[in-house]
């Protein structure tokens, strides 16, 4: 199935929503013209459609295989048109984009690499998982390295010659990352002896590029316990030579890769450091700093999560719709009496296309929203302690309500399908098992749900939250009696006063007992999530009142918001009750009595 | 090595424009990408350039509006500056006189070799490499599906029914390629940030001596009289296999003179 980048719509958000033009006259990012980033956008929209999007069923159907390599360690082999493909990544230097021109980057704001991986996931999520995790890895270094270290690193990291991994995960330390063993013995000479197993290592092996730097999370000799006691180290598969170049083997094994439900193109490994003469390591910032270390990256990863809710809705819509106008069945209202219809005009179908189209915008607008509020942080302008807190009360809500969405969307993908999107043959459903992992990876969406209760309702006593719904409540009163937007304001007036409720009702009785507060934060999450997006689609749907572009694509933009607004945004009404409903009820059962 | 390279900026094949029905030619008052059939040429004239180590690839367009955004893609593949003529008086020119405005801009460079997509793929008439050739006096090879470059002369095979023609030309003369036959790469980031500052050097009709009444709709050789839908496509003929099929397929390719 071809996929049809969405340069458009992309655009609208970041002029309308994302404000990237405001962005631009702040430092760091005046060097940036928007001319470029739009040409930029389009070109790489174009080499995903072209040159990974093809890749996508192979990844499926091939998948990464292990076997057992000459040398005596775990070999990763992935389908061969991810090697070429990558290689051509690599020769595009898309992976640059958003990093330090002092490293061969190209300074662009945080959006720009929204956008890329955006188009890159849509085309291929398996594929994309490589060069996401490099981007970690890029980052964490850039932060806690020293500067020998960026120096070694970074350049050819950035260019995607080496890709990079995260390990954190052990059998006993999912959730709960304090429980990790992993050792990290001094050598004496500034490096550092690492072993320990660690499973759930994306792209932990692999041959597409001349080296890996795994960024490992390790214990050393005599450390507290519990997240205090944990560093990162750098551990590469080559060790450098003196001239850089990828020398002798470290001591890191891939000893097998998890058979998984979805994304069978990016090998899940289980890595095992040191189980011969000792993997080498290097500390990675400070001792005892690792776990906070690794939580700098945690906002851009959390966002990339919830941008692959949005990637492969976007692209399971388009499968579904091409299915929908082609596909023949019964007789919708208003045919000729006789004639067979496109399912597209049952209104059934529509419901779920509308419903995907819908979300798809609301996504967009929350996702860019988020990465605009991470890039406004970054030049310290007099908002950037707001935009601060704003990007912080959207991360959970970016991750957790894109990745719980997207399962919805997918499903309906395959609904639309009918029969045949349960037969694989048709492709659909590979968009709903690649999906399935992003509600739980990078933090579950319980996770996400507890954080929002936990760490950012809580910010300044509950006003960010309260100070965001104020605004949405003056936005749906603008929008109110405006004809092309329908009940668009009064239904976001209600939403807002019922997110209020009960956000009210969490800051007064989450307190006094947190399990009321947890109780309810999946359903919270689901609901201040639906109430942001609508208000951000306000603010979409506002600019095409009076926005200079093609009439037909205003028009779908308008439909599409006013949709979300009258058949997305009530569903808020119900979950008010399940969040505030408090803790009791889920405790009524003892364990035993579960069973 | 100097080649200058001819592109067209087409509307997007993948968003169908319309017929204005005034004019009967395509409106082209949107943006316009980059005709695929010329980044084969674009393609080719680059590997040319590296593989004789020096000199550069420019490019020639002529198109409404002053667009630029398929120059962009070029320029970003790695051509070095482009010529763009752009006048409303140029609207409705016809292959002839495109020739004419094209050659014109591409003499004052004094190029080593001229490579043009065999046709256009939102026009089709397939005929304005020739004609460039014609305008400029110089020898024309069409249907390329490589270019060799031997001293001064250059070795062309050349696409046929049958394989190919082994043709020898001498420089400067005019090439046609045709469409798939090299692997366009596609712009790299780098080749994106450089496009920007890259010279394009805008002209119109004027600036390279036509009058306004001697191109566009006043100085073209021939009128679009209808414009017509495409016939709907019949019906195909459905044949049971009675274990017999076969001599109708052998029949039916037979007289369409495949077999």
């Amino acid at each position: 199935m071809t996929y049809v980048p969405p340069i458009r719509d992309i655009n609208f958000v970041l002029d309308h929503v994302a404000d990237v033009d405001d962005l631009l006259t702040r430092p760091p990012f005046t060097d940036v013209d928007r001319e470029t980033l739009d040409f930029m956008i389009e070109e790489v929209g174009r080499f995903m459609a072209e040159v990974i999007a093809p890749t996508n069923v192979d990844g499926d159907k091939i998948g990464a295989t292990w076997s057992v390599g000459d040398d005596g360690y775990g070999r990763v082999t992935v389908p061969e048109s991810f090697t070429s493909a990558y290689k051509q990544f690599v020769a595009s230097g898309f992976g640059a984009v958003p990093f330090d021109p002092e490293f061969g980057g190209g300074g662009f704001p945080w959006i720009a690499a929204i956008a890329i991986q955006e188009l890159m996931t849509s085309a291929n999520m398996a594929f994309a998982l490589c060069p996401l995790l490099t981007q970690g890895a890029i980052d964490a270094i850039h932060h806690h390295g020293t500067d020998d270290q960026k120096a070694l690193y970074l350049p050819k990291m950035l260019t995607g010659e080496w890709t990079g991994t995260m390990n954190l995960t052990e059998p006993h330390a999912g959730s709960d990352v304090g429980a990790l063993t992993s050792k990290a013995e001094p050598v004496g000479d500034g490096s550092f002896k690492i072993s320990g197993q660690k499973i759930f290592i994306t792209f932990g092996e692999h041959e597409m590029a001349e080296n890996i730097i795994h960024l490992v999370l390790a214990r050393t000799p005599g450390s507290p316990p519990g997240t205090k006691g944990i560093s990162m180290f750098l551990v590469p598969k080559y060790l450098a030579n003196e001239d850089g170049s990828p020398g002798q083997r470290n001591d890191v094994s891939c000893v097998s890769i998890e058979h998984k439900l979805g994304i069978h193109g990016s090998p899940t490994c289980v890595l095992a450091f040191g189980e011969n003469d000792g993997a080498i390591g290097w500390p990675l910032g400070d001792e005892g700093a690792g776990m906070r270390n690794m939580f700098t990256m945690m906002n851009n990863a959390r966002l990339s999560v919830g941008l692959q809710g949005l990637a492969l809705t976007e692209r399971a819509y388009q499968q579904a719709l091409g299915y929908a106008q082609e596909r023949v069945q019964g007789t919708a209202v208003g045919a000729e009496k006789g004639a067979k219809s496109p399912i597209i005009d049952h209104a059934n179908v529509r419901r779920m296309l509308m419903t995907q189209r819908s979300w798809i915008d609301a996504m967009r607008c929350l996702l860019y929203e988020n990465a605009a509020a991470l890039d406004r942080t970054v030049g310290g302008g007099d908002d950037a302690e707001a935009q601060q807190e704003w990007a912080d009360l959207l991360i959970p809500l970016s991750k957790g309500l894109c990745t719980d969405v997207v399962n919805e969307m997918t499903s309906l993908a395959i609904q639309i399908h009918g029969g045949m999107g349960f037969v694989e043959e048709t492709g659909v459903a590979q968009y709903y098992r690649d999906a399935r992992i992003a509600a739980i990876y990078e933090g579950t969406n319980g996770i996400q749900a507890a954080d929002l209760v936990g760490r950012k309702l809580p910010m300044r006593g509950g006003a960010v939250v309260l100070e965001k719904l104020d605004a949405a409540a003056a936005l749906a009163a603008e929008l109110t009696g405006v004809a092309p937007l329908g009940d668009f304001g009064p239904r976001l007036t209600e939403a807002t006063a019922a997110a209020r409720r009960a956000t009210e009702w969490l800051l007064e009785h989450g307190m006094t007992n947190p399990n009321n507060a947890l109780a309810g934060s999946t359903p919270y999450l689901r609901m201040l999530g639906v109430v942001i997006c609508g208000s951000l689609l306000g603010t979409l749907a506002k600019a095409t009142l009076d926005a200079d572009d093609d009439a037909d694509f205003l028009a779908a933009k308008q439909a599409s918001a006013r949709f979300f607004g009258e058949q997305i945004l009530p569903t808020v009404g119900a979950l008010e009750a399940q969040v505030t409903a408090g803790a009791d009820l889920l405790f009524a059962l003892s364990a035993e009595q579960l069973a | 090595m100097k080649v200058v390279v001819c592109v067209k900026q087409i509307p997007d094949p993948a968003d169908p424009g319309a017929l204005d029905p005034e004019t009967k030619t395509l409106k082209r008052d949107m943006k316009l990408i980059l005709d695929e059939s010329d980044s084969y040429g674009v393609e080719m004239a680059l590997q040319l350039v590296d593989a004789a180590g020096e000199g550069e690839v420019t490019l020639v367009s002529m198109a409404p509006n002053n667009e630029r955004s398929g120059l962009s893609t070029a320029l970003a593949m790695g051509a070095a500056s482009a010529t763009l003529v752009s006048d409303p008086a140029l609207q409705g020119s016809d292959s002839l006189t495109t020739a004419k405005v094209l050659a014109a801009a591409i003499k004052d460079q004094s190029p080593d070799l001229v490579i043009a997509g065999s046709e256009s793929s939102d026009g089709y008439t397939g005929t304005v490499p020739e004609q460039i050739a014609g305008v400029l006096d110089l020898p024309s090879v069409t249907a390329a599906k490589s270019i060799t470059v031997d001293g001064s002369s250059i070795k062309v095979q050349r696409q046929t029914d049958a394989g190919h023609d082994d043709v020898e030309c001498p420089m400067p003369c005019v090439v046609s390629v045709t469409a798939g036959v090299v692997e366009p790469r596609y712009p790299s980031f780098k080749g994106i940030m450089a496009a920007k500052s890259k010279p394009v050097d805008e002209k119109t009709a004027a600036d390279l001596g036509f009058d306004a009444d001697a191109v566009g709709w006043a100085g073209a050789g021939q009128e679009i009289v209808d414009v017509a839908e495409a016939p709907q496509r019949e019906a195909g003929e459905i044949v049971e296999d009675d274990g017999e099929a076969y001599t109708r397929i052998v029949g039916f390719l037979e007289e369409l003179k495949i077999i």
